[in-house]
């Protein structure tokens, strides 16, 4: 029996997890009240298996992440990094498998604009804002709310929306840069622009992608502090290549997980993860 | 605002044609130098209907990335709807001289009216369904090609089969749109004759006025959050997507959007030629639409007002001087423009006024 189903047994809801999906659950619950994480975990991934062609993306991955955790999760090319956000976020619907976001929101019956307004924010692998917008408009897009037409033609910006906009520039370090155009902006800033667009977006739970591929060491610095102070507030999961940033990230509490074809290799801290044997054949030692 | 110099300089001239154009035509005797024929009056006021056609290409492909090469069939839409009611206005004048029958129903024997053109004898309705035909074609066929993402050169694609596919089933006489011959012979609108001067002057400021309405209209969404986040889809629709925009509806309402400004645009062209037929939905028509919108500069609206007008001033010239020739004309201008002047007429313009001034 997995953690969820104890967890609603305990909770009095005996409702299976694997068994289909039965409407009302959801129905009763808008994707806009926001996760219930009253139970200290945020996301819950169990027994999700993907294939393309055969081939298996995630095989009965299963993955728990807590509420204000950073969670790093590293593996090699192919280990399945990737795919679990695209399963998270609504990109890819799963075979099998549950996902939910907190005790409520079942990811897999929601569409990538609703998951986004669950509060479910993304970062891509290659910095992607926009890049005709100016810093400022990217992050006005960005701001979580009622995002439909009717409402976006006449809508204009409130005291405290600007506020918070420039909260969010000091934040990520680019007030200087406001008014300039996104695509003016050197990697590094453009990565940055992004990880702000998710906060403007108010998330519970951050998915961040190889933040810091191609950026230079000051660079890198710059970013670990932004994501360790993102933590507590948010839960945020880093998929990461690179050891040492994950080491400097994770500190030597911080919990690691260790993906390899598709589901959990070793999960610990980062030095556990670094001795364990299995881990140092497949990622460690070549 | 980048976009308000050039789009107020439009206004403006937008405005003294719309005022001097009637005035030398109606008021300026005939023997003077200034006055203006009426044959120029209904030329001029057909390229402003092809420069409204050209904005609502713009909106969905200058600011919203879609490559619509099927803008030309809600155009010829809008224009069907008006010439079913320019028809009706016919009356007992036809050839046939039957009070409800169009002369080509009854050269087809057909006995009564088509349940589709009822209705069309009154005005207002015709002028709803100006709007409202064009509005759902593109909601529907829009609802099904975002929803289904299919983006790119493969909605271009489909946009074209969908003009040649309406082409081809209005070519058919038995769908009771005048087949090969489509509309014409019109007579009177709104009991106007058409072929008075006074009525082709009004003609004339009416599309003047519906140019400009549309101009400021679209203007209005591409600067509002909405437009920003139009824009957005455009450059990055998955990054649009995952911070929870819902990009096929922003889609499909700027396509609509346009579509309705097409279909409108199509209305005001059939009174000014005087004829309508399936010709129009050629797919060859949208395709020059988009050369048009390039040729001007794409994304800035005024632009393709630019573009509509001069290329089709070009046309009009070549066709009477060079016939043979226009279609390579055409064909080289698009390559000159898309080698040297990416960014249009416009831009080009834009760029040479800042290094003249620095």
């Amino acid at each position: 029996m997995n953690m969820r189903s104890v967890m609603r047994k305990l909770s009095g809801r005996s409702r299976s997890v694997s068994g289909p999906r039965s409407g009302p659950l959801l129905a009763t619950h808008a994707p806009d009240a926001g996760p219930d994480a009253s139970r200290g975990v945020m996301l819950y991934l169990e027994d999700i298996t993907v294939s393309f062609d055969g081939f298996r993306a995630l095989n009965a991955l299963t993955l728990y992440v807590e509420t204000g955790e950073l969670r790093c999760i590293i593996g090699p090319n192919g280990a399945g990094k990737t795919t679990m956000m695209d399963v998270i976020t609504g990109k890819t619907r799963p075979d099998t498998g549950s996902a939910w976001f907190g005790q409520t929101i079942d990811l897999l019956s929601l569409h990538e604009p609703e998951i986004a307004q669950a509060g479910i924010g993304r970062k891509f692998q290659k910095p992607t804002v926009f890049e005709q917008h100016t810093v400022f408009e990217n992050l006005e897009l960005a701001m979580a709310g009622d995002k439909s037409v009717w409402k976006w033609l006449t809508a204009k910006l409130t005291p405290q929306q600007l506020e918070r906009i420039d909260e969010v520039l000091t934040t990520i370090g680019l007030t200087e840069q406001r008014r300039a155009r996104a695509g003016a902006l050197s990697h590094g800033q453009k990565q940055w622009l992004e990880i702000g667009m998710l906060l403007m977006q108010n998330p519970q739970l951050l998915l961040v992608d190889e933040p810091v591929a191609g950026m230079t060491p000051q660079e890198v610095e710059r970013t670990a502090a932004l994501l360790t102070s993102l933590a507590g507030k948010h839960s945020v999961v880093v998929v990461e290549h690179d050891m040492a940033f994950v080491r400097t990230l994770a500190g030597s509490h911080g919990r690691v997980t260790v993906l390899h074809e598709g589901s959990v290799l070793a999960e610990g801290s980062i030095d556990e993860v670094q001795a364990n044997p299995k881990v140092i054949e497949v990622y460690l030692g070549e | 605002m980048r976009a308000d110099r050039g789009g107020n300089v439009f206004l403006g001239v937008l405005l003294a044609v719309a005022i001097l154009v009637p005035l030398l035509n109606v008021l300026v005797p005939e023997s003077s130098p200034f006055h203006m024929s009426g044959y120029t009056v209904t030329l001029l006021g057909k390229y402003l209907t092809y420069a409204m056609l050209a904005i609502a290409v713009d909106l969905v492909w200058g600011y919203c990335g879609i490559l619509s090469l099927g803008h030309a069939a809600f155009f010829a839409l809008g224009g069907y709807a008006m010439g079913m009611y320019l028809m009706r206005q016919i009356g007992t004048r036809g050839v046939y001289g039957d009070p409800v029958l169009p002369d080509f129903m009854v050269f087809l024997n057909w006995k009564e009216l088509p349940w589709f053109w009822h209705g069309f004898d009154h005005f207002g309705y015709a002028m709803l369904m100006v709007v409202l035909v064009p509005g759902l074609l593109a909601l529907v066929f829009g609802w099904f090609a975002f929803r289904s993402r299919v983006t790119g050169v493969y909605l271009s694609i489909i946009t074209q089969a969908l003009t040649y596919a309406l082409m081809l089933a209005f070519f058919r006489n038995d769908m009771g749109f005048g087949g090969n011959n489509g509309f014409t012979d019109f007579k009177e609108l709104l009991g106007f004759n058409l072929q008075a001067p006074g009525t082709r002057a009004a003609l004339f400021v009416c599309t003047a006025v519906a140019l400009g309405a549309s101009y400021l209209l679209c203007r209005y969404v591409v600067s509002s959050r909405a437009g920003r986040v139009v824009a957005a889809v455009r450059d990055a629709e998955n990054r649009a997507r995952f911070i929870g925009y819902k990009v096929e509806s922003y889609k499909l309402w700027v396509f609509v959007f346009s579509a309705v400004l097409a279909g409108i645009a199509g209305a005001l062209y059939v009174p000014q030629v005087g004829i309508i037929n399936p010709s129009e939905f050629s797919p060859v028509n949208s395709i020059e639409v988009v050369i048009w919108v390039a040729i001007g500069g794409r994304g800035t609206l005024y632009g393709a007002v630019a573009g509509a007008v001069l290329v089709n001033y070009a046309k009009t010239y070549f066709t009477a001087a060079l016939p043979s020739f226009w279609l390579y004309a055409l064909g080289a201008l698009f390559v000159l423009v898309t080698l040297f002047l990416p960014r249009g007429v416009v831009g080009a313009l834009g760029r040479w006024r800042s290094t003249v001034r620095a």
